[in-house]
């Protein structure tokens, strides 16, 4: 066995002894053993081609939580979306935050809170749902994740609920004694015709040393809604590997908004499973590297059934070193007729040294379908640069303010304003030149 | 005010204007008539500034000021306007805040104070009417989802706001209705004035039965081989390019 592995069997143990949720044992057991089993992924797996976790490998990370940093309020109310008035669960090293949280006044029936809490005190709800809407077999990280598992959110949407306020669930990470990993675990259960509005926000506060290995199960019931959020914004120095599973009903909805302009290391799953008729999921993605980043966003969905719809929208702007990766894959299956599927991915690279891999894939078995698929790599448009200049506005700023028009495309279609401004503020700190748009936008 | 001279230019090893003529004053309307590929757009982009033209002879000279050596964005903030024959759609920028950047840039260029939103709001008011520019597009990105005919109005609005010099426009009648050339035209004549040029680039002589030339020069082959004034347009229109070749 190597060290690797050694290590995080040293710590699996040490959590068996200090869990409280014995019913779950025996699947953070099984977890584990895949996990070990297969350690991590080598690029010799098709689906890892493009993104080297070596560098997550062989750092040993500490898995059991430890929250003893002390975060401010000022870092706090820089955080969370103040204005917005979330439902807000907020997590400090992967650990429950009462102190932060605000999940008070919440509509009769409707669960929400902590994963710790619920594992003890909902089991028969979780017994059922937890772990049938992810696949851990086949992502040691996903297994990685379960065996894990010690902190996250729970929420339970009734059905005929239509919650108005968004539910924010943040992961802040901040620099501990030792270098750490987190497991968040979300499952989100939304009953039929309900209808609602999830933020995942995870963070990194000055340049922490960490990874996050993250998982969320969401069941849409018949007719349910789902707008959910990820921001990605971990700290220059972090690893983050996220999974998003999704398992729809009839004639549901989800909308996926993921927006990723953090961290070292990145990975970002979501995979649809799109099961009755009348299915419909929307994937929008903006991914923005810069120095020696490396984002990596994979998708994967699965038309079972017919008259259902898929439609992804991913974009990237790739500076200095860094590389971004795209593999999107749609699986139409047999029996799926009348579907449409529709998948775009557009890059935009800043930089010669800057590099994007990017790979649509539609795999069909049925005839009578309407589906397609685009990948785009390019530099800012000729023409609109020329326009620009030509009402007087100088290079340097056509440059930056196109390179703004083109990610801001994503960023449009969230539709809470505050949280599409708050994202607007920071994407535009992101970009070259930003100082010199702000009179533009 | 524009002096162009023996002009050569290439575009991948083509040659486009081969020994081109032609003197603008200040407070003159000049009409470049000419059949497709004559080079009348070509002239129209390399007095902007536009990238990818070779100029292998001759010179131009601005404002006693070499023209070719300064880039659009310069040419722009020293007067020079350029109504497209296509406007470009720039999902993403918003149409009214690049054209208060656009003129405060000018303004700054030439030592005037930058207009707050307010002043620049009122601005704007009164020039739409004059191109009957609807509201709506003002807050509209560049271009997008504009029709033709609100496209080249929306040029010419950015003309009445920004105040040119010199302005040059490309094709600005193409694809117009009578009723779009009427408006278009009628706020070309209203910014008529002795301090201001005007250079109308136009395949047909229709626009110039409302905006009234003073002179008229046909372009064939790279050069201009005849000029004249406004009865020149009618002949043309009559006879055909045929006739002058």
């Amino acid at each position: 066995m190597n060290e690797t592995i050694q290590h995080y069997l040293t710590d699996f143990k040490q959590l068996q002894n200090i869990k409280k949720d014995d019913w779950f044992s025996k699947h953070r057991q099984s977890a584990f053993n895949i996990f070990q089993e297969s350690g991590f992924p080598s690029t010799r797996k098709e689906n890892w081609k493009y993104t080297d976790v070596k560098p997550i490998a062989k750092n040993l990370f500490s898995n059991i939580a430890n929250s003893n940093v002390v975060i401010n309020d000022d870092e706090i109310d820089a955080i969370l979306f103040k204005e917005q008035k979330c439902i807000e669960l907020v997590f400090v090293n992967g650990t429950y935050s009462e102190k932060y949280s605000n999940i008070r006044n919440l509509p009769n029936e409707i669960i929400i809170k902590n994963m710790a809490n619920a594992l003890v005190n909902d089991k028969d709800f979780l017994k059922k749902h937890l772990t049938q809407y992810v696949n851990y077999d086949s992502s040691s990280f996903t297994a990685l994740n379960t065996a894990f598992i010690q902190d996250g959110a729970y929420i339970n949407v009734p059905s005929g609920l239509i919650l108005e306020r968004p539910i924010n669930i943040t992961y802040i990470s901040k620099n501990n004694s030792n270098v750490f990993a987190t497991h968040p675990r979300n499952l989100i259960f939304m009953g039929e015709n309900s209808k609602a509005a999830i933020i995942e926000n995870y963070i990194g506060i000055d340049d922490a040393n960490y990874f996050t290995n993250t998982v969320t199960e969401t069941s849409l019931s018949q007719g349910a809604s789902l707008k959910h959020y990820k921001i990605q914004q971990e700290s220059s120095n972090a690893f983050h590997i996220g999974n998003l599973n999704t398992s729809q009903n009839k004639d549901s909805r989800f909308e996926s908004h993921s927006i990723s302009i953090g961290g070292a290391l990145v990975r970002n799953d979501i995979n649809a499973q799109l099961n009755e008729e009348g299915a419909e999921i929307i994937m929008n993605g903006l991914y923005m590297t810069d120095n020696a980043q490396h984002i990596d966003n994979h998708t994967r969905v699965d038309h079972f059934k017919p008259y259902t719809q898929s439609n992804q929208n991913y974009r990237g702007v790739l500076n200095g070193k860094s590389r971004g990766v795209f593999n999107g894959k749609v699986v139409v299956h047999p029996q799926a007729q009348k579907i449409e599927a529709y998948q775009n991915n557009a890059n935009l690279l800043l930089s010669d040294d800057a590099e994007i891999d990017t790979k649509p894939e539609l795999e069909i078995y049925a005839d009578d379908v309407k589906c397609n698929h685009g990948a785009t790599i390019g530099q800012l448009d000729n023409d609109m640069l020329f326009y620009l200049r030509s009402r007087a506005v100088d290079e340097q700023t056509a440059r930056s303010l196109l390179t703004y028009a083109f990610v801001d495309e994503i960023i449009n279609n969230i539709s809470f304003q505050s949280i599409k401004n708050k994202l607007e503020h920071l994407i535009i700190g992101r970009l070259p030149d930003s100082s010199l748009i702000r009179e533009y936008v | 005010m524009l002096h162009i001279k023996d002009l050569y230019t290439a575009v991948d090893n083509k040659k486009i204007l081969k020994g081109l003529n032609l003197s603008v004053n200040v407070g003159e309307v000049h009409a470049i008539m000419g059949p497709n590929g004559s080079g009348k757009s070509t002239l129209a982009n390399i007095l902007a500034g536009k990238e990818g033209y070779n100029i292998t002879q001759g010179s131009v000279s601005y404002e006693n000021e070499n023209l070719l050596e300064l880039s659009p964005e310069e040419r722009a903030r020293k007067g020079v306007f350029l109504a497209f024959q296509y406007p470009v759609e720039i999902p993403g920028v918003n149409n009214i805040y690049l054209l208060k950047a656009a003129l405060n840039a000018i303004r700054k260029h030439q030592g005037e104070p930058e207009l707050d939103a307010m002043e620049f709001m009122n601005l704007v008011k009164g020039k739409m009417k004059l191109v009957q520019m609807n509201e709506d597009l003002l807050s509209r990105s560049v271009n997008e989802g504009f029709s033709g005919g609100e496209k080249k109005r929306n040029e010419i609005f950015q003309m009445a706001v920004l105040e040119p010099k010199l302005a040059i426009l490309d094709e600005t009648d193409s694809g117009l209705d009578i009723d779009a050339l009427k408006i278009v035209a009628e706020g070309v004549n209203s910014l008529r004035n002795k301090n201001r040029a005007f250079i109308l680039v136009t395949h047909y002589q229709r626009l110039l039965n409302y905006i009234k030339p003073d002179h008229v020069h046909v372009l064939s082959k790279g050069k201009i081989i005849k000029s004249g004034g406004p009865e020149l347009a009618l002949e043309l229109e009559e006879k055909g390019y045929d006739w002058i070749n």
